[in-house]
């Protein structure tokens, strides 16, 4: 029978020393709250920075050939976004040492060529992955289109014919997607993704703290030679763990929002792309989400005292509990991935599934079947998890291991 | 009371295979006097305090403590348990006074009781000077006194001692020695595991000495004085165990 008196006792006495404990205010209250801001607010403020220099930035282009065509090497030379350097043969060598931007290989005969209707192929090298390097080769191939561009029209006017002929239609691309519904595809994944990561983060360290924590101490034989029963010591210290577990995660959720709002509003971005970061979520989607990820956090907390209990000292626990995040984190990740969607099987799989239905939810869809399927099945699998965590502290071969 | 009926102990190891800590091992102790359990290191004391306070459970045999059996109802065993031993520890984060009450409210005294009870036995035990400062901040003698308090605030007939002064320096010992003492003398059961013979002489009514899991000797301390023709307990040890381990080498 299970005695809600004591394990309140155990709980308040649990939590009155959680927050005592320094190492807590820093994993679970500073870290969630400072992470987001310093990560997205610093990170996007770096990224336009950088960005803006490297796109006003005079690329260092190198011409290869061209020598029998003065009229293309004369025009490039004009471009204003262009530096063009004398031709050595080590262009390679330079464009991956960023010494200069790009190099264009103008084929031979191109100035004729072009007169006498003839296409040729002008190439364009560059260092792939490097940021100025792409802004250089673009300035290039901008400089051709526009060329080419010059070129199709002084033909066509030659030949008394209109500029659209060769354009007959216009294509355009237009969102129709609600606002909330835009963000929630961009960031919808990512709330589920981070309240799961961060539920099973925040349970890791008072899980080893209330397991192996007290037996390292020696603390663990005390409480077990007072009247309280093993299983009312157990549920006590879950409650602790899956309240460290959720704090963290709304901490760090309170946290994102900020972020996101900041980084929407600062006009770091254009309006476009901030659009995406103004996230116009309902206080009933976040609740939905918190909903969803309540079970995976109650799975999270038994999971990790039951592996934590069986350690005998702190660091032992640490070894295990470790690359359990990378357990969590890859059907996290999963569901991020464009194509995964909710099937009936992908429903019975813990976190995957809750990350997915996470993702929907956030975008105003809700699969009430799906829902109420997951909802059942991660509630089956946390029951069973805490049922062992019960039976874990039951046994003397895990809690006197030596 | 307390009365231990042959009680055993085996662990599973996977290198050594089964072991057996504690065998058959039965004796009693009577309110008001204190049993002293005696033997090496590895003898089998810890493990069968342990099984006296319900920490380990017996894998045959059984014990009845305040007419309650440790198999069947573990729970109210530990309510007329108090348990000290070097291995039990206190709560770092927690100020004295709250982890005295942390173990009065598990024992379910209520809140008036309670904070009556806690104030007497600060004041018998002179901690008032450090009631609010954290276990992490006390110094070994005030620890001690905080064990020795969380042990008394549910006032249990029956107490445990498993080596309860190794490490300590003289005067934390002998405040713990005191205790003991006082305790025996408010008519309590004591059992008592120690490796320090004059505490023995001190405080021992009966003593039982254990080796490799077996009571070898049970008696009053001048019934083994007699039997074995020596005064010196320590002598009356080696005479009790001596053979076995000539055996043991041969």
């Amino acid at each position: 029978m299970i005695n809600f008196r004591n394990v309140g006792i155990v709980y308040r006495k649990e939590l009155t020393e959680w927050l005592r404990d320094r190492r807590t205010l820093i994993s679970t209250v500073l870290v969630p709250l400072l992470a987001f801001p310093i990560l997205m607010v610093g990170m996007t403020s770096l990224m336009t920075v950088m960005i803006g220099k490297a796109e006003k930035e005079t690329a260092r282009v190198m011409i290869i050939h061209g020598e029998d065509s003065p009229q293309v090497v004369e025009k490039l030379g004009q471009v204003k976004d262009l530096d063009i350097v004398p031709y050595t043969d080590d262009w390679k060598k330079r464009i991956s040492e960023k010494e200069i931007r790009a190099a264009v290989e103008i084929p031979k005969g191109f100035d004729s060529a072009l007169t006498q209707g003839q296409a040729l192929t002008v190439k364009i090298y560059f260092y792939h992955g490097e940021i100025k390097s792409s802004f250089g080769a673009n300035h290039v191939e901008k400089f051709f289109d526009d060329y080419r561009d010059s070129v199709i029209s002084s033909r066509l006017s030659a030949r008394n014919l209109p500029s659209d002929i060769i354009k007959p239609f216009e294509v355009k691309q237009e969102n129709v997607a609600p606002p909330e519904k835009v963000s929630g595809a961009a960031l919808g994944g990512l709330l589920g993704y981070m309240v799961i990561l961060l539920s099973m983060t925040g349970a890791i360290y008072p899980a080893i703290d209330l397991t192996a924590g007290e037996k390292e101490r020696g603390t663990m034989e005390t409480i077990l030679s007072s009247p309280l029963s093993r299983v009312d010591l157990v549920l006590g210290k879950f409650l602790l763990v899956l309240s460290a577990s959720l704090s963290t995660a709304i901490l760090a959720i309170i946290s994102m929002g900020t972020s996101f709002y900041l980084v929407g509003n600062s006009g770091a971005m254009t309006q476009k792309d901030a659009a995406v970061f103004q996230l116009h979520l309902g206080f009933p989607a976040i609740l939905s989400v918190f909903l969803m990820a309540l079970p995976l956090a109650v799975l999270f907390a038994s999971v990790l005292l039951t592996i934590a209990l069986f350690a005998k000292s702190y660091k032992e626990a640490q070894s295990y509990l470790t690359p359990l995040t990378f357990v969590v984190v890859i059907p996290a990740v999963a569901s991020l991935l464009p194509g995964f969607d909710l099937n009936p099987k992908l429903a019975l799989v813990p976190i995957l599934s809750t990350s997915l239905v996470c993702k929907e939810i956030v975008a105003g869809t809700f699969h009430w079947n799906y829902i109420l399927l997951i909802l059942l099945s991660s509630s089956v699998y946390a029951a069973a998890a805490l049922f062992i965590a019960v039976k874990m502290f039951q046994r003397e071969s895990v809690l006197f291991r030596s | 009371m307390i009365e231990a009926r042959g009680l055993s102990k085996r662990f599973q190891d996977k290198k050594r295979g089964e072991i057996r800590a504690v065998e058959d091992v039965s004796f009693t102790c009577h309110p008001g006097k204190i049993y002293g359990l005696l033997g090496a290191n590895g003898a089998g004391k810890t493990t069968t305090l342990r099984m006296l306070a319900t920490i380990l459970e017996p894998t045959d045999g059984t014990a009845v403590v305040c007419g309650h059996d440790v198999v069947e109802e573990p729970e109210r065993v530990r309510a007329n348990v108090g348990f000290l031993s070097t291995a039990t520890a206190l709560y770092p984060r927690l100020t004295a006074k709250e982890l005295v009450e942390y173990f009065g409210r598990l024992n379910g005294i209520d809140e008036p009781t309670l904070k009556k009870r806690v104030d007497d036995i600060f004041n018998r035990l002179d901690m008032n000077g450090f009631r609010d400062r954290r276990c992490d901040k006390l110094s070994t003698g005030m620890k001690q006194k905080t064990s020795i308090a969380r042990t008394l605030v549910h006032d249990p007939p029956v107490m445990i001692f498993d080596e309860p002064t190794t490490g300590l320096d003289v005067m934390t010992a002998r405040t713990i020695i005191t205790f003991i003492s006082d305790c025996r003398d408010r008519g309590k059961a004591i059992i008592f595991s120690t490796h320090i013979m004059s505490e023995v002489d001190r405080l021992c009514d009966h003593v039982g000495i254990i080796h490799d899991g077996k009571l070898l000797a049970d008696g009053t301390v001048p019934e083994l004085r007699a039997k074995y023709a020596e005064h010196n307990l320590e002598e009356i040890i080696v005479k009790v165990v001596g053979p076995l381990l000539k055996n043991s080498e041969a």
